[in-house]
């Protein structure tokens, strides 16, 4: 008895800091409808200003109670001041912007601080301070029970009561309810929206702060615990419903019971279980346990222009290109080939992306577990069946088909960031998967010896394979989305009451592109497979999805060509960037510019110089 | 101080350099390049120690004339923590910089990746870090060599004194992925094999750098074990470590801990480093070998820092290649190179290491010892060296796991 009480206290206090960090996070999407990827990031700094507040006010002040607390929250308010100054120096200048670009800049963000905080604070691992009184157990029903974990099991509670408060006896906090629910009629009412956006982000960014600064005494802080956190809070954020508070309270309460059970009786579903739950829960209430649907009209549209046939000039300069790569072995060094063999494969993966992403109008979080599908099947035929490398090509797209028609089912039900997050949990199951069923999969130390058949041994001749391939497969997607299967498409995206009045099944129609979609990033991971030689569970990983999406808003989300130009502007920079030490720090920076100065990114770039001459009419729309 | 340490670093690669230019007068000989992979931004407790080790070792070396007058030239490139990165900038430093040998890398997986890259692109590849026992047995090749000692040697060192202690419920505790795995493996298989009386009363795998500390502390007392296995390591054992020593599990409790006594791992401890825990590890300040001692005062001369593990491991493995090539004449071609590794003999710090030919790992061991707190900081007692040799995995175990390669 004693003991199932203790492992409930503790599953509470784990669930503490999960809430703080999950609470800002929804504040901040409910109102701004940012989803902001940095809000790990946010509750690292909190972790590590907070230790250097604590030394420092324990030099000033004594090492009491007082010292210590007000160091914890001086780290959440200076944690604050930063996402307020992130969201006056960059995401104000983009709110008029379709949702995914918040989501890069804020992929940039990260990237600028995890280089700012090694470079600040060192490599090492950083052990935090005890608070005061508080080191030991105190004994429940004869069971231990850390002190401090009382103090977190009070803290979500309180937390809670204050944000209700907040929100409901302040006009700060009715400025905000009316915002989540209508934000432009806020704005027509002539709330500054400015400043009402800043406010948010900066509680938002305390709250990120404050839990990393309470967790100081259960362990510390360390370089990787920006996306550590970053994985489960949005998890507790869309099992909760995004925007509401109580619901991230009682999702962060229901994980946190869930993780400490399921290690006794499960012991090796701890990354599965959690994505479980979230999957479950999308699948029977879309909107989260306290959610509510999106109203009509609340995201931001991508308005686009329709699609035109390009003109011959285009079809001669298209020729030309795929002309000038074919023979890329005669003037390119060997090293060169490698890299392009990289960016044609990641190009086909961003132009499958963009499929969904553009003219799907379905922003896809999750699309890695189809390019890693794709190049596990073709290493797990080549394991346990030993097919040749062309049968293993030819099948791994229906393979990643399959596993995206299975996932797309779930999905497509769902529109907006609520479809992003379930294409991103069934993502993480995945991998979860591949990455823990060691027997099968290899786990993380993957598959080897992928090797390619002797005819496609040469890089030269596997270089004109993948050509071959991509160039196939781009056509055939750009075809795809110019037949009636992709004005079916469009017309979903763009009205889908209309769409739905002439005939069109919208939502069949986007799991069948979803599932197309799968089917090509499945042909990209098996090429990509037989490049490397080997693969990994880092194939499907999250950071695999973002490369993708930065791939897809690099070369702009409206052009058909952008995914080719992004892939190419993406690889060639890491390449440059990699032989620096701080590589992070430059690549967010060009990201966070990209999205401030091209925000039409660099195919849309071309096209408004370009684009007349070339017979494809320049944007019409403002 | 990040400033002060790359001029003091500077200064002898700097000599190196100009003295290497006035003596032999070889300036217009090719440099020998060395391209080393690490997950310098992934992992960067780790690494950053490493490249300080391998710098050393090269300035040492060119400082005496270079290999037959060509210097040593190291070539750094930063992984990101990604196998698929990996193998792209073994392509880039192999093909556009040209290096002659490959070496480095940290995580398990990366080490993996690079080795197939390696024996398909017939480069010599000197795994420094990577511990997975695949490297040189499931994934081993001809082209590829080891040099720390693996999850296996290091499991064999502790179950020898695990083995006398007379705990019969043990219960382990590994992050869930291939090396955690793979060293319960090892350790619980030695173990049961030295004493079949022992009982496996439970698992815990807490996934890893998220381990929900609480709950697998709670988890593993109810099954009441009188002995502890952990594998956990970073911020993962600094969580199971507060939360044990709250609850009262290490408290009647024998704990067996892999890596734990290395400074990577036991200095964030601070004082709360558990107390008695069999580990091994590295007491870097408590070596009293000549050849060790006049080591750490060059060492800690150069970089106004104390070695961890990672420049002991990045200093031996710059001298590894650099006995090759000597013992090449300076040819670089890689069958050559492959040749003069199978049984090179080099002196070291840890004395006279080789890497056995059967499959290519190094004999270089590790210390195993009790943690203990001295001074308020974490440490080992109690110590002695593990030579790697004793430990290696059995010729069988080679021949049935190895692919046939010459």
């Amino acid at each position: 008895m004693g003991f199932i009480l203790v492992q409930i206290l503790t599953g509470l206090s784990s669930a503490a800091s999960l809430f703080l960090v999950a609470a800002g996070l929804s504040l901040i999407f409910g109102v701004t409808r940012v989803v902001n990827f940095a809000h790990g990031s946010f509750y690292m700094l909190g972790a590590y200003i907070g230790l250097t507040l604590v030394a420092l006010f324990g030099d000033l002040f004594g090492r009491g109670h007082l010292a210590f607390w007000s160091a914890l929250l001086c780290a959440a308010l200076a944690v604050g001041a930063i996402g307020a100054l992130v969201e006056i120096v960059i995401l104000r200048r983009i709110y008029r912007s379709p949702e995914l670009f918040q989501l890069v800049a804020t992929f940039g963000v990260i990237l600028v601080i995890q280089d700012l905080t090694l470079w600040g604070w060192g490599p090492e691992d950083q052990l935090g301070p005890r608070a005061p009184d508080l080191r030991g157990a105190i004994m429940i029903m004869g069971e231990p029970l850390p002190r401090y974990d009382l103090v977190l099991i009070a803290a979500g509670p309180v937390v809670l009561l204050l944000f209700w408060l907040l929100l409901n006896r302040t006009r700060f906090g009715i400025l905000v309810r009316a915002a989540t629910a209508d934000r432009e009629m806020v704005g027509a009412l002539g709330v500054n929206q400015a400043w009402l956006f800043t406010g948010v982000f900066f509680l938002g960014s305390f709250l990120a702060g404050l839990g990393g600064a309470l967790q100081l005494p259960k362990g510390g802080a360390n370089l990787l615990m920006d996306f550590g956190v970053l994985a489960a809070a949005f998890v507790v954020v869309v099992v909760g419903g995004m925007g509401s508070i109580a619901g991230a309270f009682l999702a962060a309460v229901l994980i946190g019971q869930l993780q400490a059970f399921g290690v006794l009786f499960i012991p090796q579903s701890t990354l599965v279980m959690m994505f479980l739950v979230m999957a479950v829960v999308l699948v029977i209430r879309p909107f989260g346990l306290l959610g509510r649907p999106e109203l009509v009209g609340q995201g931001r549209q991508m308005l686009d222009d329709p699609l035109r046939p390009t003109g011959w000039r285009f079809k001669a300069l298209a020729l030309a290109l795929v002309a000038l790569l074919a023979a890329a072995p005669l003037w390119l060094g060997d090293y060169g080939l490698v890299l392009l063999i990289d960016i044609l494969i990641l190009a086909l993966f961003a132009t499958a992306l963009h499929a969904i992403i553009g003219p799907g109008g379905l922003v896809s979080f999750g699309h890695a577990a189809y390019f890693g599908g794709g190049a596990y099947a073709a290493a797990l035929l080549v394991k346990y069946a030993g097919t040749p490398m062309s049968l293993n090509l030819v099948l791994a797209p229906p393979a990643a088909a399959l596993l995206a028609l299975a996932i797309g089912w779930f999905c497509v039900r769902l529109s907006g960031v609520y479809f992003a997050m379930l294409t991103l949990a069934f993502a993480q199951i995945v991998w979860s998967v591949v990455f823990q069923w060691g027997t099968v999969t290899g786990g993380d130390d993957g598959l080897l010896g992928i090797w390619r058949s002797p005819w496609a041994s040469d890089r030269v001749a596997y270089y004109w394979l993948v050509l071959a391939c991509c160039t196939a497969g781009i056509l055939a997607l750009r075809h795809g989305l110019h037949s009636p299967f992709g004005y079916a498409l469009r017309a979903g995206r763009d009205s889908p009451l209309r769409a739905e009045a002439i005939g069109i099944d919208v939502r069949r129609q986007q799991w069948a592109a979803f599932t197309l979609s799968g089917a090509f990033a499945g042909l990209a991971g098996g090429l990509y497979a037989y490049a490397k030689g080997s693969v990994f569970p880092n194939e499907m990983a999250i950071a695999r999805s973002f490369d993708g999406i930065i791939m897809v808003f690099f070369g702009g989300v409206q052009q058909l060509s952008g995914p080719l130009a992004g892939a190419a502007a993406l690889t060639w920079l890491k390449d440059i960037l990699f032989r620096l030490e701080m590589w992070r720090l430059l690549l967010g920076l060009a990201v966070i510019a990209v999205v401030l100065l091209f925000p039409q990114g660099l195919a849309g770039f071309l096209k408004a110089r370009f684009g007349r001459f070339f017979g494809i009419r320049p944007e019409l729309s403002a | 101080m990040t400033t002060r340490r790359q001029v003091t670093a500077g200064v002898p690669r700097l000599a190196a350099i100009a003295a290497l230019l006035f003596t032999t007068g070889s300036l217009a000989a090719e440099p020998i390049k060395i391209g080393d992979i690490n997950s310098y931004t992934r992992m960067a407790q780790h690494t950053e120690h490493a490249k300080r080790g391998m710098q050393l070792a090269i300035d040492e070396i060119n400082a005496d004339g270079g290999i037959n007058g060509r210097v040593i030239e190291l070539i750094s490139r930063d992984d990101a923590g990604e196998p698929g990165e990996a193998i792209r900038v073994a392509e880039e430093l192999v093909s556009r910089e040209g290096v002659d040998i490959l070496t480095g890398t940290t995580l398990s997986n990366i080490g993996l990746a690079v080795a197939s890259f390696a024996a398909q692109n017939k480069v010599l590849y000197l795994a420094a870090e990577p511990l997975a026992d695949a490297v040189t047995l499931q994934g081993g090749n001809r082209y590829t060599f080891r040099l720390r000692p693996s999850t296996y040697m290091q499991a064999a060192m502790l179950a020898e004194l695990a083995a006398d202690n007379p705990a019969t419920r043990w219960a382990t505790i590994a992050p869930n992925y291939a090396y955690g795995q793979e060293a319960v493996a090892a350790f619980k298989a030695i173990m049961s094999e030295r004493r079949p009386d022992i009982e496996w009363v439970g698992e815990q795998w807490p996934a890893l750098f998220a381990i929900d500390a609480g709950a697998e502390v709670l988890a593993l007392s109810a099954a009441e074990p009188d002995a502890v296995f952990n594998v956990t390591f970073g911020a993962d054992l600094a969580k199971f470590v507060r939360e044990g020593a709250d609850r009262g599990l290490f408290e009647d409790t024998f704990v067996v801990s892999l890596l734990t006594g290395e400074p990577e791992y036991i200095d964030p401890l601070e004082d709360e480093a558990p107390e008695g825990w069999l580990v091994t590890g590295y007491p870097w300040d408590k070596i009293e070998d000549p050849a060790y001692v006049e080591w750490l005062d060059r060492y800690q001369a150069a970089y106004d820092d104390y070695p961890r593990i990672g420049s002991v491991v990045g200093y031996n493995s710059m001298l590894a290649l650099g006995a090759a090539l000597e013992k090449t004449g300076g040819d670089t071609d890689p069958e050559k190179l492959v040749e003069a590794m199978r049984g090179l003999e080099f002196e070291t710090p840890q004395g006279l290491l080789t890497f056995r030919p059967s499959d290519h790992q190094a004999s270089l061991g590790a210390w195993v010892g009790y943690t203990t707190v001295e001074d308020g900081q974490g440490t080992m007692r109690d110590w002695y060296y593990a030579p790697g040799e004793k430990y290696l995995p059995p010729e069988e175990m080679v021949a049935k796991l190895r692919p046939a390669s010459d």
